[in-house]
């Protein structure tokens, strides 16, 4: 038998159907929902007097829009409860399971299919939002689609889809203290370039992916889209089965034992062929910060703002120079004179349990610096932040003068109230630092939870490795 | 969908590279829960000096008049040229619903990213992949032409100045060209499956009975 990568077995077992060109019938075995982009999945399905194929494979949470302060006065702007409240509405009338905005549950919905345990590995996970790559750490096909797909996944319970190219990202070596999965995932990006996964499905590997928890593996898979790549994926150990163990979607008893025996050959066999391989020794990554509009726009903190001087292609140079003004920076500039406004420690990215942690540890007992107008902790579910605060780590971040907020997407694309003034400069947590993307005319630096925490503290871009 | 067959029409070039689905169109008009609306928001940011709102009309708002798509020459165009990685970013289908609600009909780029490239597929609106330096000279000739136009044919596959002279070729799966082609509905086309999704699903749920728990 030739030998086959995680990512053929999983698209092979879930072939139903294969089209003279390839084209694939694939069967999704669950289905993600949030509010932004169903509403007009779910009408399109009813104008054609259509019903949902399979109802228990649907999980539904509004988070994109939510408030996160106080919530008894519902949401504010019309316009994001029209959505939210259509959502409701749609669940409802199917009944199709779903976390309300008061709900303990509720949260971004990329942390809590994995803590729910409605992302099992072996699956394949679909939902209307890029960075469903997050799922792929527990060996799952998982990714984005857009919302005629998401009709398509309502209706038919499949997808259309092309067999994409498999890479592999292998990293290898022990992480140096203070770097963080999510410098792993910005210097992946920062090599390969943000299109350097187009048309792949990036499988991870290597003794630093074993070495990660399952949040941080999280991490890593869920910024597979800003390398290009629809899916990012993970083999399975023991470490994604303990995680898995009790959780409420999750099988019990005997089905328990037979998902894990069948859990455990979830991975590519040896010898397996990739169309690309790329190694990255990890113990060189140090803590990266994006300096530009692209998350491939990023040096690590001990560097300077490049200089578009030095630049040969003509394009790209351009793109700098662009990046520069929209962000306001000289080139050249090291990156820890860079002062900031606002601090963002949230998104699917980074606001589990682990981040917060992470992220209070550093903030413990200290200030915000003074040149700080907003520092905010999202945590990424309503588990999530039960659990920081029995654990105390809201007042660590209160003392400090950080905000503690109610979970959702929040600042990381500010559909909701919370975002930056033209001109203002965040150290976030997130994904993504386009033009506006926190607010219009928002500059933003992505960061680990560990710099942004550092950043709010000394006001301006420090590295953590020399924290004390 | 509508059907896509051959499209003669104006180019406007949009001289940048990865362009983000969130400058097609910025999340403030993500909130609605329509399919359209979306064509006067088409890159917002960037097309208008103020900040455009959802509850906001659009008809009055300050023109950035050094926005390509705002010079008159480019009125009317419903060919898009593009650079590199176009539609990077979010998976959100409201930026080809802006795109053809704005009065396009196809793009040309040397490559787009993966799930907006679906998505327009699936709007009828034919992204067209062309190699780096066929784009660069199509870039050139816009600037150096006013009112140059393009014929694209999805049958023959082919870019060409409307006199004829071959541009370029490109590729698509044959599925894809055949549902644009004939306007199908991709749900109307798997549901032609439905005996073997069924068939599927009951070997899956005997085999891995804890996915349907
Ligand atoms: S946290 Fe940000 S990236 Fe993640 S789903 Fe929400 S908006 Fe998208």
């Amino acid at each position: 038998m030739i030998a086959r990568t995680l990512y053929d077995r999983l698209w092979e077992s879930h072939t139903v159907h294969v089209e003279e060109d390839g084209t694939t019938l694939l069967y999704i075995d669950r289905h993600l929902v949030h509010e932004v982009t169903s509403p007009q999945a779910f009408e399109g399905m009813k104008l054609a007097r259509r019903k949902p194929w399979r109802i228990a494979a649907n999980l539904a949470v509004a988070d994109h829009n939510v408030p996160t302060n106080d919530r008894s006065r519902g949401i504010a702007d019309p316009v994001s409860r029209l959505q939210v409240d259509t959502l409701d509405a749609n669940c409802a009338e199917y009944g199709i399971v779903e976390f309300r905005m008061n709900d303990p549950r509720q949260g971004i919905v990329h942390v809590i299919g994995p803590e729910q345990g409605a992302t099992l590995p072996g699956m394949t996970v679909v939902c209307g939002d890029s960075h469903t790559s997050t799922h792929g750490a527990f060996a799952c096909l998982a990714f984005g689609i857009g919302t005629s797909e998401v009709e398509h996944v309502l209706s038919t319970q499949c997808l259309l889809a092309k067999k994409m190219k498999n890479m592999l990202v292998r990293l290898e070596g022990p992480l140096a203290r203070g770097v963080t999965a999510k410098d792993a995932a910005l210097a992946v990006i920062g090599r390969i370039g943000i299109a350097g996964g187009t048309g792949c499905t990036i499988e991870y590997a290597g003794g630093t992916v074993r070495a990660l928890t399952m949040e941080g593996r999280m991490t890593l898979c869920n910024m597979s889209i800003e390398a290009g790549a629809r899916a990012g994926l993970m083999a399975v150990d023991e470490v994604t089965i303990a995680y898995l163990k009790g959780r409420p979607f999750a099988p019990r008893g005997e089905l328990w034992d037979r998902a894990v025996a069948h859990w455990r050959t979830l991975k590519s066999d040896p010898g397996a062929k990739f169309d690309h391989e790329v190694t990255i020794d990890a113990r060189s990554i140090k803590p990266q910060v994006t300096w530009g509009t692209s998350p491939e726009m990023v040096v690590t903190v001990d560097e300077r703002v490049p200089d578009p001087d030095r630049e040969k292609d003509a394009i790209r140079r351009e793109s700098m120079e662009r990046a520069l003004t929209y962000m306001g920076l000289r080139p050249n500039t090291p990156m820890t004179n860079i002062r900031i406004d606002k601090v963002f420690i949230g998104s699917c990215t980074n606001s589990r349990i682990e981040d917060l942690r992470a992220a209070a540890a550093i903030v413990r007992g200290r200030r915000l610096a003074s040149n700080v107008r907003l520092a905010m902790v999202v945590p990424g579910s309503g588990l999530v932040k039960a659990q920081a605060e029995h654990e105390g780590l809201d007042r660590i971040f209160k003392d400090a003068g950080f905000e503690w907020r109610e979970p959702g997407c929040s600042m990381c694309l500010g559909m909701n109230a919370d975002r930056l003034d033209p001109g203002e400069r965040c150290a976030s947590t997130s994904n993504r630092n386009f033009e506006g993307r926190q607010g219009t005319g928002g500059r933003t630096h992505l960061v680990s939870p560990e710099m942004a925490a550092a950043a709010a503290i000394a006001g301006h871009f420090v590295d953590v490795r020399q924290w004390r | 969908m509508e059907r896509f067959t051959v499209l003669t029409g104006l180019v406007a070039p949009l001289d940048r590279a990865n362009v983000d689905t969130d400058q097609i169109i910025p999340k403030q008009f993500l909130k609605s829960i329509k399919r359209t609306g979306f064509g006067p928001n088409l890159f917002d940011a960037w097309r208008y000096l103020d900040e455009g709102r959802p509850d906001k009309p659009d008809t009055d708002r300050p023109l950035n008049s050094d926005f390509v798509l705002n010079q008159p020459r480019y009125r009317g165009a419903s060919i898009l040229l593009a650079r590199e990685n176009f539609g990077c970013g979010s998976s959100r289908e409201h930026a080809p619903w802006a795109l053809a609600e704005y009065g396009f009909r196809a793009l040309v780029a040397p490559s787009y990213a993966d799930i907006f490239f679906n998505n327009c597929c699936k709007n009828g609106l034919l992204p067209v992949a062309l190699a780096e330096g066929e784009v660069d000279r199509l870039f050139h000739e816009v600037a150096a032409f006013p009112g140059f136009r393009l014929t694209i044919d999805l049958e023959k596959q082919t870019v060409a100045t409307p006199d004829g002279g071959e541009v370029g070729r490109f590729d698509i799966d044959p599925f894809r060209k055949y549902a644009l082609l004939n306007g199908l509905d991709d749900i109307g086309l798997t549901l032609r499956h439905a005996d073997k999704i069924r068939a599927f699903e009951e070997r899956r749920r005997s085999e891995q009975p804890w996915l349907f728990g």
